[in-house]
């Protein structure tokens, strides 16, 4: 692959030139913000918020989705650019609701990152604001659309597995949402529990309930651990308060790691120290059960019980 | 004495709140203006317990035990009360936790995580946001206190100097200086104390460029004067950005302005980063090797012609044991000579 | 000090001399104000009313350069009122008689007439402080910084045995160490006739202990001290000099002198992590990490070893000074490498009685105050405890002198410098903060009212400040806290530095320089 040059914010650097500007200026330690691009997915641009100026170019472009060119000098933190970027994250401020108080999310939300940075907050106003559509169906999963901000990141990653591809886009305009198929809730939809979706989630629409009111991101301390249930191995971060471990979080999946409910429920069982009641989905209803059937260890639990007095017996005699 | 927590029996000291005791025996209770350096004030009332046989709830933080008391900390009627403060807290709390310097650190944050307040259920009156940004080092801003008056406790009972105090009554109740002048021109020596134990986002370091998820902390120990007080370097990408007293011997939470403030020296663009050589009277950056060399043949060429004391060093109050332990080792197990001082007389 | 900062806050009486804590050490200070709260007396001596003279139930604003009258006078109150400890000295001193010959001539009415103060307070003070069960002597360089400094340092010593106070709990003898590490430095022998420890130079098993230790031959001839090593470079006798981390074209006195000191050596390395006024002479300069660049330990005013510990990387091609003595080392032949600090301390640990049981496993959940004579022994917390370290408390009295330059009609006002809340020695680091700029951003010499009407100067005023040693322009700040015909200036500052017009006459015996007085001229800039 032939290497190219180019400028970016006055520093030089030679890449591949089938690199894209927001890979390039990540080379040089320049973070080009971004809420829709995930390296291991397909760039769609829908953001807008990696816009950059190119000198030459009239418009603002997107830097997940230009290519580099040789000789091209890239502006990433221009006045231009930066109004740009205020205007579309107050934008997506001004029908986000106002909750970092207690969101899950807060320390670890991009758009509260990026609001920081860019020194914005949010307003009072009288328009509309995204509809209250929480479902809360899923004992696994909380969705909220009202703070969905439509990168369309867990549609993308739902879509890569086959046998998945759960969500998708529904309506039009103002009124666009994330659905599960046919806008079935959570637990009536074909969903699997993967949460695939709620590691790649940028903000608070998608939550891991069981996360939920334990710790806050920024709390304690996380250990990451690799599944033990297939040969994958995808990683899980055990989360403890300091004083015991409280939940265990998917990390986000990438090649060869494609994250399953078992393995993490798995991971929880082993790791947790007052892990919750699991849940099976039965007839498209999620029912409480216990951690052998959850696990599909019931015949093998009682083998092993079956040998273990065997064993006993023959220690006895 | 024995007194009943939460249904278990624990043998306790005499003449201990029941904070104390519950804190002993591991039981987390909440409290927003309690610390153990200063007196009780009950101002928060998050802190408050059910105790056996008494109508109305007590607050921890100042009730002594009893024998036999039986107390609980996390009844039903505990928690409804402790919800309706932190409620009406946040009715008069601007929501700001998007950006606020506090998020992440925040007390008041922590609770309403903890107590499931999502919101403010009073849509009444909520102060003016009044930010006093007079002190070159830390802002006060009235908007998000919450008036636990635990600055003007450590202001006046730990620091001694008692620059800040309330105001007015009732709803219009602030923390100000004497005749609002601002804390420039008050007798405030800025050693951020108060802004250290500030619960909340109402006392926060001025341009603060960082979220406290975003930063670690390295206890370490103050470079100036000879105190020694032990404090956290607050760290964001391998740059030092903030300074927090520790609460241990000697200092106990306390630091002065040079301690708590006066630390940007560090990462000041003017530092001296490459070895350099004066060559006709102008620096001129040079390799470590090039300075060692250099510096080896002047040693050598003098130490031939006029022995080793001819040779003098001044070794630092500023460096650490190890390293004045090392320069005075060059000095007389290197170079042979005693004729090694430093600044104790300065 | 030998006792603990935290014991301060149990005292029944402190004596404050010579110290500016609020400013100097604030955080002691806040220990001191809160003992106050606590119903403990407090006595303040200094020429300035500083903020402690307001919680002071005496304050006694001496004239700079009298100390020895003054406590000279308290023991002959003390004496006369039978409020000393006859047991204690019975059992634990000697020389008393000595002592009871010399401050019998210093009446209260004697040292008023010398230290411009009243005999009543003197006597309140003397009784405060003899009454009390319990009482600590806090003082710093006002005490030193005289041609009678080590007299001084004595004098405070004999009121403290003649009271009692030394070898218990909130007593004692207590000065307070202006630098982060200047203790540390002192015990790992950054001094010319002191190995690590205060092991002596000029004791043969001692020399023979540390060659054995270091597998070389060791000089047993006393070095020279700074202002002798100034005097050395100008007169051409010391060849190479090497500085690091300090600043002397600004801290020391006459600074003038140092300037031709520094031009004459002919070669000078300056180890800094910022370019100094000193830096500016040398011929090789090394780039130093800054403390939150490194590991190592600082000993703090109460013996107290604590961990410093490395927060970021070292800034550019920066290095712990550590690191670069090492090499250096290496390079000059002494082949010993060190991989971390820690090493360093098991050294020091190995050849230092009062570190021995020093390490930094010991050290990381806090320090560890010195003597630490083992692997098992706890720390020091105060020292004497039981028994005087020497085998009984020496009384070593001495007579009031004069300091070296008094004002006379020439140079008829008198200059004494000091430091203040915001900066930091010679501003290398607080000099680099916008905040503290904005708080104290230049010179000043501190004027009383009276002298600035004579000399029609007010407050702002540009004025001219001469002694026979340099001049100087800086801002006059009219105040009250200052007696008429005594001026204050700051030393922090390279622009219009006080140490241009300070006397480097040296106490004889610890050679310290008379920075508290000198005689000076001073007038309005027209």
């Amino acid at each position: 692959m032939a290497n190219v040059r180019l400028t970016i914010d006055g520093q030089m650097v030679t890449v591949p030139s089938d690199t894209s500007i927001i890979e390039a200026a990540k080379m040089i330690d320049i973070e080009i913000p971004a809420l829709c691009y995930d390296p291991n997915l397909e760039v769609v641009s829908a953001c807008r918020l990696c816009i950059v100026e190119i000198e030459g170019s009239k418009k603002l472009q997107t830097a997940c989705s230009t290519r580099v060119k040789e000789g091209m000098v890239v502006h990433t933190h221009s006045e231009k650019v930066v109004e740009a970027r205020k205007d579309i994250l107050q934008l997506l401020l001004d029908s986000h609701p106002n909750d970092c108080l207690t969101c899950q999310k807060a320390g670890e939300c991009l758009l509260q990152k990026y609001a920081y940075e860019y020194g914005l907050k949010f307003r009072e106003h009288d328009g509309a604001m995204r509809p209250q559509l929480l479902d809360t169906s899923s004992p696994y999963i909380l969705k909220d659309n009202a703070k969905c901000i439509l990168c369309g990141k867990c549609v993308r990653t739902c879509y890569e597995v086959s046998e998945r591809q759960v969500l998708y886009f529904a309506d039009r305009g103002y009124g666009t949402k994330i659905v599960c198929d046919a806008d079935q809730t959570l637990e009536e939809s074909s969903c699997v529990s993967c949460n695939r979706c709620v590691t790649v989630c940028p903000v608070g629409a998608l939550i891991d309930k069981r996360v939920m009111g334990k710790i806050r991101a920024w709390e304690g301390s996380s250990k990451v651990v690799n599944c033990k249930v297939c040969q994958y191995g995808c990683e899980f971060e055990v989360k403890s308060n300091g004083k015991e471990n409280v939940a265990v979080v998917a990390k986000p999946p990438a090649n060869g790691r494609p994250l399953c409910l078992k393995g993490r429920l798995t991971t929880e069982l082993l790791y947790v120290d007052k892990p919750e009641d699991p849940y099976r989905k039965v007839d498209g209803k999620f029912e409480k059960t216990t951690w052998a059937k959850a696990l599909s260890l019931v015949d093998i639990m009682e083998k092993v019980e079956k040998l273990d007095s065997v064993n006993d017996e023959i220690g006895e005699k | 004495m024995n007194i009943i927590i939460n249904g278990i029996q624990y043998e306790v000291e005499k003449g201990i709140t029941i904070l104390e005791a519950c804190r002993k025996a591991g039981i987390d209770i909440p409290t927003l203006c309690h610390d153990d350096r200063l007196e009780p004030s009950s101002s928060c009332r998050m802190c408050l317990v059910e105790i056996e046989g008494s109508k109305k709830l007590v607050t921890s933080c100042s009730t002594l035990v009893k024998e036999n008391m039986v107390v609980y900390t996390h009844s039903a009627r505990v928690m409804e009360a402790r919800k309706e403060v932190l409620d009406l807290l946040v009715s008069n709390h601007p929501m700001e936790c998007l950006t606020c310097a506090k998020s992440g650190k925040c007390k008041l944050q922590d609770y309403c995580y903890e107590y499931g307040i999502t919101e403010a259920s009073y849509k009444g009156a909520r102060r003016k946001p009044k930010i006093d940004t007079s002190n070159p080092f830390y802002d006060y801003d009235a908007s998000k206190c919450i008036l636990c008056g635990l600055c003007i406790r450590v202001c006046d009972e730990l620091q001694g100097t008692s620059a800040i105090g309330f105001e007015n009554r009732g709803f219009d109740v602030v923390v100000t200086t004497p005749f609002n002048e601002g804390l420039v021109n008050s007798k405030c020596v800025s050693c951020g104390n108060c802004v250290s134990v500030c619960p909340v986002g109402a006392l926060t370091p001025k341009k603060q460029t960082y979220r406290h998820w975003e930063t670690k902390k390295v206890r370490t120990t103050c470079s100036y004067c000879g105190v020694g007080c032990q404090m956290d370097l607050v760290v964001k990408e391998n740059r030092v950005v903030g300074v927090e007293p520790a609460n241990v011997v000697p200092n106990d939470g306390l630091l002065c302005v040079k301690g708590k403030f006066a630390y940007k020296f560090i990462n000041h663009p003017d530092r001296l980063k490459t070895p350099l050589i004066k060559r006709n009277g102008k620096f001129e950056e040079a390799s470590w090797d090039e300075a060692y060399r250099y510096i080896r043949r002047k040693v050598n060429e003098i130490k031939e012609e006029n022995g080793p004391d001819a040779f003098a060093g001044l070794t630092s109050a500023r460096c650490t044991n190890e390293e004045n332990y090392l320069f005075q080792k060059l000095f007389r197990a290197v170079i042979g000579t005693n004729n090694v001082d430093h600044c104790a007389r300065l | 000090m030998t006792n603990s900062i935290g014991e301060i806050v149990n005292t029944d009486a402190m004596f404050v001399i010579g110290s500016n804590t609020t400013e100097n050490h604030p955080v002691i200070a806040t220990k001191m104000k809160q003992a106050v709260r606590r119903g403990a007396k407090l006595i303040v001596a200094d020429p300035r009313r500083i903020e402690l003279a307001d919680y002071a139930d005496v304050y006694l604003q001496l004239k700079p350069g009298t100390n020895i009258a003054l406590l000279n006078s308290m023991m002959n109150v003390i004496l006369e009122k039978g409020l000393y400890d006859k047991k204690f000295i019975e059992e634990k001193c000697e020389n008393f008689e000595e002592l009871v010959k010399v401050v019998k001539e210093y009446t209260p009415e004697r040292a008023a007439e010398i230290c411009g103060v009243k005999a009543e307070d003197i006597i309140k003070a003397a009784t405060i402080y003899g009454e009390a069960e319990k009482a600590g002597i806090y003082y710093t360089m006002g005490i030193t910084q005289h041609t009678t400094g080590t007299n001084g340092v004595m004098s405070v010593s004999n009121l403290a045995l003649l009271c009692g106070n030394v070898g218990k709990e909130s007593a004692g003898v207590n000065p307070l160490r202006g630098q982060n590490n200047v203790q540390g430095a002192c015990d790992m022998g950054g001094l010319p006739g002191d190995l690590p420890g205060y092991q002596k130079v000029f004791k043969p098993e001692v020399i023979e202990k540390f060659e054995k230790a270091w597998n070389t031959k060791l000089s047993s001839k006393v070095g020279l001290t700074i202002p002798e090593i100034m005097d050395g470079a100008a007169d051409g006798s010391i060849k190479f000099l090497y500085i690091m981390g300090e600043n002397p074209m600004v801290s020391d006195p006459d600074i003038n002198h140092v300037k031709h000191a520094l031009e004459n050596v002919d070669f000078l390395v300056v180890q800094d992590i910022f370019m100094t006024e000193t830096a500016e002479f040398a011929d090789v300069i090394l780039p130093a990490a800054s403390f939150a660049e490194k590991d190592g330990t600082f000993s703090n005013t109460e013996r107290r070893v604590q961990r410093v510990r490395k927060a970021i990387d070292p800034v550019g091609e920066s290095k712990p000074d550590w690191k670069i003595i090492m090499e250096l080392m290496n390079y000059l032949g002494y082949s010993k490498k060190y991989l971390h600090p820690s090493d360093i301390m098991d050294e020091i640990a190995s050849v230092t009685p009062s570190y021995a049981g020093i390490s930094y496993d010991r050290l990381e959940d806090g320090g560890i105050q010195w003597p630490c004579l083992d692997k098992d022994h706890s720390g020091t917390k105060y020292l004497h405890k039981g028994n005087i370290a020497r085998g009984k408390g020496l009384f070593m009295p001495s007579d009031y002198a004069e300091s070296a330059e008094t004002p006379d009609r020439e140079y008829p006002y008198l200059l004494t410098t000091g430091r203040i809340l915001y900066h930091y020695h010679t501003r290398t680091m607080t000099g680099k903060v916008d905040g503290i700029n904005k708080l104290a951003p230049s010179s000043y010499v501190e004027i009383n009212e009276e002298t600035a009407n004579r000399l029609g100067i007010s407050d702002g005023d540009r004025v001219r400040i001469a002694s026979r040693r340099g001049e100087i322009e800086t801002t006059a700040k009219i105040t009250e806290i200052i007696d008429d015909g005594v001026l204050f200036m700051p030393f922090h500052f390279a622009d219009g530095a006080a140490n241009y017009l300070t006397n480097p006459a040296r106490d004889p015996i610890a050679k310290i320089s008379e920075l508290k007085v000198a005689a000076v001229k001073i007038e309005k800039v027209c």
